[in-house]
């Protein structure tokens, strides 16, 4: 096995983020000093159905929140010409920048991935859609695929082989609901990001243009050289249960070292992540856990009493929440409970598409009364009042959500209204007795972007 | 037919079609899931929420749009449960929240989906102590669209209809989340003809028209049923009134015809009937020279019979009656050839095609058009002058596939669906057409044509109409011609001679594109020269008309409008009666309409307007317009419908069939008719065409859809059994449905394709035909003009003069020659179009439509543009044997290299004035205008 040592004890061998760290990693010269499109060699070498059987016989689930197997998406496609492979880079939930360093730092990786995807699926054009505030990773991307196509992993006849594929670049103009992978595809033929409305469920059936289509996350697919060098046993090795691999956790909040960690799937427990001097180092200031969230803003909350859970897709879901992309954002003692529900409320309330009505209407009025319980003027009736407003737009306000609306946008909202109700209602209910925040005030607020 | 499947819907066994929709199969049996997205002529897009019912699934039932799921076998449903409820009410606060209540002040107020349905689902008081979004409001998205944005509940209602129906993308959301809002491009207003249709589909009060604006409350409406007359596709229409005023027209969806759409013409147009000047008395000049005065009804009449008593009928005109409802029309027959002793009679101003043409090709309907294998369009600029004929058109091509084929001058709306677009160099259609329908394939560009493309086009035709070739629905025809006069600068024999031509084909049909009104029912009923009421011509018909008009008819075929023209010209024409027509506005020949109003002996305008020409008339009788009086409508499918009456004429203005009825008295003879009953009664009974089309069904609830003449060529409906359903509810002006004329009591009867009524158990078309002559001793009713065994019999067009020399000092005596265009063959050759909003009187006296005509110009080639002077573009000078007019010329590629687009009547002039009605083309000497 070439896997790269781990320096820290809970970090398994690293599969995505080895290369990070490295002198200009995202150079093709870095990349081919370090192993670079020997995946790709090796599954041009194989027939496309032995790739994939390797991606399924590796049991690789997405790692863009919703955790479908990978392989078993590709066997999905319908069997008709042309077909399409579509990079979703749109991440964009707040506290969620895994893929960002993935482009960031080792572009090639994910060029690498997607050419192996596209040559098991026989795509022909390949566009990967990157978040539009990300520059950086626009421009490193797009530079490493000049040289790819130099170097003839990417183009016409690739190393040789005979198969051919193109890559397309192409920028998001600023909207999370792109990440929605029907939305992007919208977005990508040149329409508003408008999710599409289901059935057809699956983009496999009706994708792009009306072709079929896999769209794949950029981490999925940064797996795929790792897996073509080192087996896919080598792969489902490593982790438990139906989560296996590794996974990029990006951790955030008040820890000491925050930051991306790729660390074995549901061998890593949350306490481990948050406290581990390897990885969170702990909560800062040495303050006291209030909550944490464990897959994303979208998710519901957990407290002090699931840090023992371990980071798998399963465990996470039985646990009444989800392990999502994967951001995990820790909160201490100091934490304004309804501050925070309402700052994700307002992400959420600026986000929705507008397409159906109790996300479009339903966000916006779950963060104006956020807001005015934060700023004291809320009343006692107000937390019955939000609890019906998420039944109204998640029936039963459950997990996983009951959703009637086109995407999951609309049923992530109660996520984090429920989790600080529920679990903090005293908290709301001393904001509304003494009229003020009894926390120290908001220093975002006061800056001229939160006017 | 679509198969049948079971479904459980609250707890009750129904039969849903598969496929269809859950909220439509739901509707149909009675169950009414609240909705505000949806729309049954759109496809869904399950925005609002509204329509959420429990469906089982394999994980039990959950919450699903009705609007997005299709029915299937064995489906549970239910739509009255406690989630189901919670859901409707939690959708309506959502949707509320925002709004801003204003329903006071609201034109919405009081016929509003959103109010309704917040009082039937929806939560009683508000929990919402937030502020509102707020907007601007309103703003204009264009001349006759407002949007109040903060009304909008982002339903996506209008933007479908733009982009799917219409075809005008010119509005789209803007901004997300609860910002969401519908806009226009920065800078570029929303200009669609169908802009109204938006108006009457939003579900709130946020799209305005600028018409209606303020000017009623629903509860004070009262409304009728009527149809469109504004132009020839007679679309059905609520006609709504408020203090006898009309103030509002609704699209009603009548399947066969409009769907519920209306053309912003149609449905603006009634402002014209409100204006003041309207004429409300007669108006007599009592001698040359001096003033028209207002006078009685009486001195009116007692000065046209005064006039016209002793002179020949052959002296006499009539000119005009596209207006006219059916029943004028015949009356209006009935007293040119029994009274006036005429056959001078045209319903045409020279601007259409031949009557006995247009009467004699084998017919299709809108619907079977839409289902041809393929479609060609011989026609003008549909989406300007029969739109929703269009929006039909255009459903078939982009949504059924079907191959549009167009031929014609110079590019029209149609254009960019057509499969292909063969813009011919004017005065070559019949070569273009000949090669089209040629057993070889095309070598050689013809009429400026590439080979390319009419070779595609001639085989797209060929495969359709070649041997066995089927058709994609039973009854549909393998080549449906949509046919009319595609430019004014053209004689209309062109196009008629490619007609013949064509209706040679195996399996063709045709729907003629006359555009002016009941132009269709005025053919059918006689006013056409050699043309008797029934689509009979003069000879086949003489027997059986003078029978049972006890009175000889006039020996030779009359003259059609130019023929009169050239007549009255030169003097020749005693008296002329212009029927609603403008001649000096609407003849393509403008010099030849002038000289025949100088040369005229005595001319009685029946108008409702001062037309330029009824101003130089010496008798001017006022009449009622549509939604002023009763009568039937005949659209050009030649489907029957019947026009409500809600407000009174104005003044003593009348229909035109009394003042045909009391000139006839004035005359010392009788039309035999005191009431429009009784002249239903005759030509049911005496035209062929019109067996077994009873007023009574006309009327009824079930004759809602018309009757498409004759009998048979129309697959009845099932909306013909059925008592239709009512308007769309959403669409529907919030009073329940519109009220249908009171039926007579007599047993209604459904009318079937060649068994006439069924209320005379077993009488076929013979047995009616033998009861209906009962008292002509065995006279055979004449059939109809048609294609007999040996191909097509039509009458050919001859031209006036063959019916009677014209005088030889008239401009029209080279008529059609083919060699006379005016040009020395190096100029560019005139296309003369007619946009929607033009310079007619209707659209002049509405005081929001007077000013949204496009701008005169000349559209040419840019090649041809660069070839005027050093990419010269400005004002030109353009001139024909017949004068000169100075307009801008612009480049559009659109245009064929060698042709140029002028429109025909606007405010302040247009093409008019340069054609010759009898050259083969016209061609125009385009000279740059120093200075400019």
């Amino acid at each position: 096995m070439s896997a790269v040592e781990t320096p820290g004890p809970k970090q398994g061998p690293k599969i995505v983020t080895s290369r990070f760290g490295l002198r200009e990693s995202w150079t093709l010269a870095s990349y081919l000093d370090n192993g670079g499109y020997e995946g790709l060699r090796r599954a041009l070498a194989m027939t496309p159905e032995e790739v994939h059987q390797a991606a399924l016989a590796s049991s690789i689930l997405g790692r863009g929140g919703a955790g479908f197997d990978a392989g078993r998406k590709w066997g999905m496609l319908r069997k008709a010409e042309p077909v399409y492979l579509v990079v979703n880079g749109d991440e964009s939930e707040p506290a969620t920048f895994k893929d960002h360093a993935l482009v960031e730092g080792d572009p090639h990786q994910l060029i690498e991935g997607s050419v192996i995807c596209a040559y098991a699926i026989g795509a022909a054009q390949v566009f990967i859609f990157v978040r539009g505030e990300m520059a950086l990773a626009q421009e490193r991307l797009q530079a490493a695929l000049n040289e790819a196509y130099e170097h003839g992993a990417v183009g016409a006849n690739i190393l040789g082989s005979g198969f051919s594929v193109d890559i397309v670049v192409h920028p998001g103009a600023g909207a999370y609901i792109c990440g929605e992978e029907t939305a992007l595809l919208e977005s990508l033929e040149g329409k508003r990001g408008f999710p599409r409305i289901k059935p057809p469920y699956y983009p496999a059936a009706i994708g792009l243009y009306g072709a079929p289509t896999v769209v794949n996350n950029v981490e999925t697919l940064s797996n795929l050289p790792w897996v073509m060098c080192n087996g896919s046993d080598a792969f489902s090795a490593l982790g438990d249960g139906r989560s296996r691999g590794t996974k990029i956790l990006a951790l955030s909040g008040h820890v000491r070292r925050p930051g991306n960690y790729e660390i074995e799937f549901a061998k890593v427990s949350f306490r481990e992540l948050i406290y581990d001097p390897a990885l969170g180092g702990g909560v800062r200031h040495d303050r006291d856990l209030k909550a944490f969230i464990p897959g994303g803003v979208s998710a519901p909350w957990f407290g002090p009493q699931h840090l023992d859970l371990s980071l798998s897709n399963e465990v996470i879901a039985q646990a009444g929440s989800m392990a999502g992309s994967g951001a995990v954002t820790v909160m201490d003692e100091t934490t304004c409970v309804v501050r925070a529900v309402w700052r994700i409320t307002r992400f959420f309330h600026r986000e929705s598409c507008g397409q159906c009505t109790p996300c479009r209407e339903g966000s916006g009025w779950v963060e104006k009364v956020m807001r005015r319980i934060e700023d004291g003027e809320g009343r006692e009736a107000d937390l019955e009042l939000l609890m019906d407003i998420c039944d109204n737009i998640v029936p039963g306000v459950s997990w996983p959500p009951a959703q009637t609306t086109i995407c999951v946008l609309g049923p992530s909202i109660p996520s984090s209204v429920a989790s600080g109700i529920r679990t903090f209602r005293d908290e709301f209910l001393e904001h509304i007795r003494l009229g003020h925040c009894p926390f120290p005030p908001d220093r975002l607020r006061e800056s001229p972007a939160y006017a | 037919m679509p198969e049948d499947v079971a479904i459980t819907l609250d707890g009750r066994q129904v039969m849903a079609r598969k496929g269809e929709m859950l909220i439509a199969a739901a509707e149909r049996v009675g169950t009414y899931i609240p909705r505000f997205c949806y729309h049954p002529r759109m496809k869904p897009v399950g925005m609002c929420r509204m329509c959420l019912v429990q469906v089982k699934g394999p994980r039990g039932f959950s919450l699903s749009p009705a609007c997005y799921v299709p029915v299937t076998e064995g489906m549970e449903v239910v739509t009255d449960s406690a989630p189901v409820k919670k859901a409707q009410d939690g959708v309506l606060e959502f949707l509320l929240i925002n709004h801003p209540l204003d329903c006071p002040v609201c034109d919405k107020g009081g016929e509003c989906p959103l109010q309704d349905q917040t009082v039937a689902y929806g939560p009683g008081e508000t929990r919402f102590v937030e502020e509102k979004r707020h907007w601007d409001k309103p703003v204009p998205l264009s001349p006759l669209v407002l949007i109040d944005r903060e009304r909008c509940i982002q339903c996506a209602r209008c933007t479908r209809f733009a982009e799917e129906v219409a075809g005008d993308a010119g509005i789209d959301f803007a901004s997300r989340s609860d910002s969401t809002e519908v806009a226009a491009y920065p800078g570029q207003p929303f200009v669609s003809n169908f802009s109204g249709n938006v108006v009457q589909i939003c579900p709130v009060g946020a799209l305005l028209a600028k018409p209606y604006r303020f000017k009623a409350r629903p509860w004070d409406l009262e409304q009728v049923e009527s149809t469109c007359t504004y132009c020839a596709v007679g679309c059905r229409v609520a006609v709504q009134s408020s203090s006898e005023q009309v103030v509002r027209f609704i699209g009603v969806d009548s399947d066969p015809v409009n769907w519920g759409w209306l053309c912003d013409k149609g449905r603006f147009g009634f402002e014209a009937l409100n204006s003041p000047e309207r004429l409300s008395r007669p108006l007599v000049r009592q001698e040359a020279g001096t003033d028209l005065v207002e006078g009685a009804w009486a001195a009116a009449l007692a000065e046209i019979a005064g006039r016209v008593s002793g002179v020949p009928g052959e002296r006499i005109g009539v000119l005009g009656g596209a207006r006219l409802a059916n029943e004028d029309a015949y009356a209006w027959a009935k007293l040119a050839r029994t009274v006036l002793r005429t056959d001078n009679v045209d319903a045409q101003l020279g601007d259409g095609l031949p009557g006995d043409l247009v009467a004699g090709l084998p017919r299709a309907t809108i619907d079977q058009v839409c289902d041809a294998s393929v479609i060609l369009t011989m026609a003008p600029d549909i989406k300007e002058e029969l739109p929703v004929l269009y929006l039909r058109l255009r459903h078939a091509a982009v949504e059924k596939s079907v191959p549009i084929i167009e031929i014609s001058p110079g590019p029209t709306g149609l254009s960019s669906v057509a499969a292909e677009r063969l813009h011919y160099r004017p005065g070559e259609l019949e070569g273009l057409v000949k090669a089209l329908l040629g057993d070889s394939p095309v070598t050689d560009d013809v009429a400026g044509i590439a080979a390319a493309k009419v070779e595609r086009a001639r085989a797209t035709i060929a495969s359709a109409t070649g041997d066995g070739a089927g058709t994609t629905a039973p009854g549909a025809p393998r080549l449906a011609v949509v046919v009319g006069r595609a430019s004014l600068a053209e004689p209309s024999t062109a196009t008629a001679g490619a007609a013949q031509l064509l209706a040679g084909l195996p399996g063709v049909s045709f729907l003629p594109t006359l555009r002016r009104s009941n132009v269709h029912g005025a053919i059918d009923l006689g006013l056409s020269p050699g043309l008797l009421p029934g689509r009979v011509s003069l000879e086949e018909g003489r027997q059986w008309y003078e029978h049972h008009w006890g009175t000889p008819l006039p020996k030779a075929r009359g003259l059609d409008a130019l023929g009169m023209l050239a007549r009255a010209a030169a003097g020749q024409l005693d008296v002329l009666f212009l029927l609603g027509a403008d001649p000096l506005s609407d003849c393509p020949d403008a010099q030849l309409a002038a000289q025949a109003l100088e040369g005229a002996g005595f001319v009685v305008a029946i108008d409702a307007f001062l037309t330029p020409s009824a101003a130089r008339a010496d008798v001017v009788l006022p009449a009622a317009m549509y939604t002023e009086r009763r009568g039937s409508f005949t659209n050009l499918e030649g489907r029957v419908t019947w026009l409500g009456q809600k407000v009174t004429a104005p003044g003593s203005a009348r229909p035109d069939w009394m003042i045909a009825v009391q000139l006839a008295s004035r005359l010392g003879s009788s039309l035999g008719a005191a009431s429009l009953e009784d002249l239903w009664a005759e030509i049911e009974t005496v035209s062929p065409l019109h067996r077994g089309v009873p007023q009574a069904l006309l009327v009824s609830r079930q004759g809602r859809n018309g009757v498409v003449v004759p009998l048979g060529l129309e697959t009845p409906s099932p909306e013909l059994t059925d008592v239709p359903p009512p308007l769309d509810p959403m669409a529907d002006p919030g009073i329940v449905s519109a009220e249908l004329h009171p039926a007579p009591p007599v047993p209604l009867s459904v009318v079937g394709p060649g068994t006439g009524r069924t209320n005379a158990p077993g009488a076929g078309p013979e047995q009616l035909q033998a009861q209906g002559g009962a008292g002509a001793a065995g006279l055979a009713a004449p059939s109809r003009l048609g294609l007999g065994p040996a191909g097509p019999t039509v009458a050919s067009p001859a031209p006036a003069g063959a019916a009677s020399p014209a005088p030889s000092a008239a401009p029209s005596a080279a008529r059609a020659s083919g060699d006379n265009h005016g040009g020395n063959g190096r100029g560019l050759r005139l296309v003369a179009s007619r946009p929607m909003w033009d310079g007619g009187v209707l659209v002049q006296r509405s005081p929001s439509l007077a000013g949204l005509h496009p701008p005169l110009a000349l559209r040419v080639n840019p090649e041809d543009l660069s070839r005027l002077g050093d990419g010269h573009v400005g004002e030109v000078k353009v001139s024909t044997a017949r004068g000169s007019v100075v307009v801008p010329a612009v480049a559009d590629d659109h245009v064929a290299a060698g042709s140029a687009v002028l429109p025909f009547n606007l405010p302040g002039g247009g093409a008019g004035s340069l054609i010759d009605a009898s050259a083969a083309y016209n061609e125009l000497t385009v000279e740059p205008v120093g200075g400019t």
